[in-house]
């Protein structure tokens, strides 16, 4: 129940050193530990969307199910308004007033066999904002509706989910968050199954709620793209830990840890097609290699196997945070003391990829 | 809802139902009108077959057939609807409930799941039966439904895990619902194909278990039932003497309340699925325009379009 004295306003919802492990029964009941989310800290600030990059597996679908109180945290706290947060908790209700979900697929997180109004109607009741008369709180639906821009809204009011197209569908998951009146959004690749043609709608969508209500996303994606055109900031995730951070821009533009780099050069850009000189810190003849698994991560640093600047220290040691001026911070250890900058493997010779995979 | 009707095998299969609901009710009242009793002695005309002054025939003790089965539908479809009644609500509570709850209550649940899964239920009954004897067709039928669940109750069991942490009930519980409407509200509806499943098979089940009851004997000597027929029709050797009419009227019975119970089914499963009505409604659409569209082509091009 204590507030954080930080000279900038307590952030609306925070990890603070998350970690979550699973146990998982292998074969002849032998037991082992998935380390899904190791010591993650992140903060989201009033009217702010923050990107959470990462490949498959990495952990970020945990870490916002973390956020949304689904899980217990095997260690670390979970902060609303500064105030400590535990599922199964009183406050956990109350929790779930200020923060929402959308779920990455549409067809499942709408009950098949409830129209829409159910569901928005339930929502507004549990969260005690439903109008005493029937046709209020029509009127109340409705205008949920027009705000996800699903008009007109009185065609769309009594359908079943079958009737609605994938990105309607997504509008009604996020008009039913909305009804909640929430301050957070958790956004888990809620336009990842949605038609290409309609993306940049949504992501307008949850921009303009953002602008307009003041609404913190959380936005977790493995679109680049869609990221920069959206967040605010970014969080990179790697194997279960934060290697990266800043705002989008300063990331995007001069991203400072390898893995960071390895994701941008992954995404589909027209301009380094165009000037292939303009080189790659990454062999293109080499495979990029797998993500690790997340049972026994390789020591250090995890992303070594895969990194062509890791050295001697990346096997030992997992690196400490380095902070740069322009509000980027990463856990590298060519950043650390003594470090050299990452360099790109065309203008150096003394590079010593270590392809160990 | 609405359309729950719209496709012949639910209307036969609700007619039927209907008529033996009708049958129940009314029967004894229907006996009275024609003049009946199922229990009346007919010295003239003993082991008769159809005829205009007995329409089903007589036994060979002289009662009238068509008496006894109107009698009888009372006793089996009391049976069958309480150890329907009986056994899906036990079903639903350990298999929904106890699964929803979770933890303890989920393990203490599946325990009993698997005890009752391994009785040897109908001759435990027959034990039950004839140690509790003269409770009339009330008491085989609480018995029936008390053995008669745990199978639905693992079905249901497996449904529940699968929907409990679907998206949308993880959606609800984020959202705050309450636990009891997240299972009636948000789940059963889901598991409403099974479950109305569950309780045909379940009705029509207890009807052949009480006819399989009474058969062996296990029965109060008063009580008329389709079964009770059966078994007198039996131990006459009514099948040795060919007095066919005696046995195959209530056997009949039996096998039609079965086929309305999975007539019924069919429509079931379309409440149950949405999908499935609106599948088919778009495709009688597109046939629809089909007809329409060979209808408007010149005569030599409808000719060729096989019908």
């Amino acid at each position: 129940m204590t507030a954080r004295k930080t000279p900038v306003p307590t952030p609306v919802l925070e990890a603070v050193g998350v970690t979550r492990h699973f146990d998982v029964s292998g074969v002849l009941g032998r037991t082992q530990v998935v380390r899904a989310v190791e010591n993650a800290d992140l903060t989201l600030h009033r009217g702010e969307i923050v990107a959470l990059v990462g490949e498959s597996g990495s952990g970020k679908t945990t870490l916002a199910r973390l956020l949304a109180l689904f899980h217990p945290v095997t260690d670390g706290e979970i902060r609303l308004e500064g105030t400590v947060v535990r599922p199964g908790t009183k406050a956990a209700k109350a929790y779930h007033s200020s923060v929402q979900m959308i779920f990455q697929d549409p067809f499942g997180s709408l009950n098949s066999m409830r129209r829409v109004r159910h569901n928005i109607e339930r929502a507004l009741r549990l969260h005690g904002h439903a109008a005493a008369s029937k046709a209020e709180r029509r009127q109340q639906v409705l205008e949920l509706l027009e705000r996800v821009n699903l008009t007109p809204a009185e065609h769309f009011i009594d359908k079943l989910p079958h009737e609605l197209s994938g990105g309607q569908r997504q509008r009604v998951v996020i008009a039913r968050a909305l009804a909640v009146r929430p301050s957070v959004l958790l956004g888990d690749e809620p336009i990842s199954m949605l038609d290409v043609s309609i993306r940049l709608d949504m992501l307008n969508l949850l921009a303009r709620l953002r602008d307009e209500d003041g609404l913190s996303l959380l936005y977790i994606t493995h679109d680049i793209a869609g990221a920069r055109y959206l967040a605010d900031r970014v969080c990179v995730m790697y194997a279960g830990q934060l290697v990266e951070s800043g705002p989008t821009e300063e990331v995007i533009q001069h991203p400072k840890h390898p893995y960071t780099r390895l994701l941008l050069e992954s995404s589909p850009d027209p301009e380094r097609l165009m000037n292939p000189e303009l080189g790659s810190a990454f062999d293109r003849t080499v495979s990029p290699g797998e993500p690790p698994s997340l049972v026994s991560p390789p020591p250090g640093c995890r992303f070594h196997p895969r990194c062509p600047s890791a050295r001697d220290e990346c096997r030992r040691a997992f690196p400490g945070r380095t902070e740069f001026p322009s509000g980027q911070w990463t856990h590298c250890w060519l950043h650390g003391s003594g470090g050299n900058r990452l360099t790109a493997p065309s203008n150096t010779g003394d590079h010593q990829a270590d392809q160990r995979r | 809802m609405k359309n729950f009707a719209h496709s012949w095998k639910v209307r036969v299969g609700l007619g039927l139902l209907a008529v033996y609901g009708l049958l129940a009710l009314f029967g004894p009242a229907l006996n009275s009108l024609l003049g009946l009793d199922p229990r009346a002695i007919d010295y003239g005309a003993t082991g008769q077959p159809p005829s205009a002054a007995h329409w089903l025939g007589t036994t060979t003790g002289g009662e009238d057939v068509l008496a006894q089965v109107l009698a009888g539908t009372r006793g089996s479809v009391v049976v069958g609807l309480i150890a329907g009644i009986l056994s899906t609500a036990i079903a639903v509570l350990v298999g929904v409930i106890g699964t929803f709850a979770g933890g303890k209550a989920d393990a203490c649940t599946t325990f009993l799941t698997n005890l009752f899964l391994v009785l040897p239920v109908f001759p435990l009954i027959l034990v039950v039966a004839g140690y509790l004897q003269g409770g009339g067709v009330l008491m085989i039928g609480l018995l029936i439904g008390f053995f008669g669940w745990p199978g639905g109750a693992r079905t249901l069991r497996a449904q529940t895990l699968s929907l409990r942490n679907r998206d949308f009930i993880v959606a609800m519980r984020m959202l705050g619902e309450r636990r009891w409407r997240l299972v009636f509200v948000e789940t059963m509806p889901h598991l409403a194909g099974w479950t109305s499943a569950m309780f045909l098979h379940a009705v029509v089940g207890a009807v052949l278990a009480e006819a399989g009851l009474a058969f062996l004997g296990i029965t109060s000597p008063d009580a008329v039932s389709w079964g009770t027929m059966i078994q007198q029709a039996n131990q006459q050797s009514a099948l040795l003497r060919g007095l066919w009419w005696w046995f195959v009227p209530p056997g009949a019975c039996i096998a039609l309340l079965g086929l309305a119970a999975g007539l019924v089914n069919f429509g079931i499963d379309e409440i149950a699925n949405p999908r499935l009505k609106a599948a088919r409604r778009s495709l009688v659409k597109q046939v629809d325009k089909r007809a329409r569209t060979i209808a408007a082509r010149p005569e030599p091009v409808e000719q060729e379009i096989p019908r």
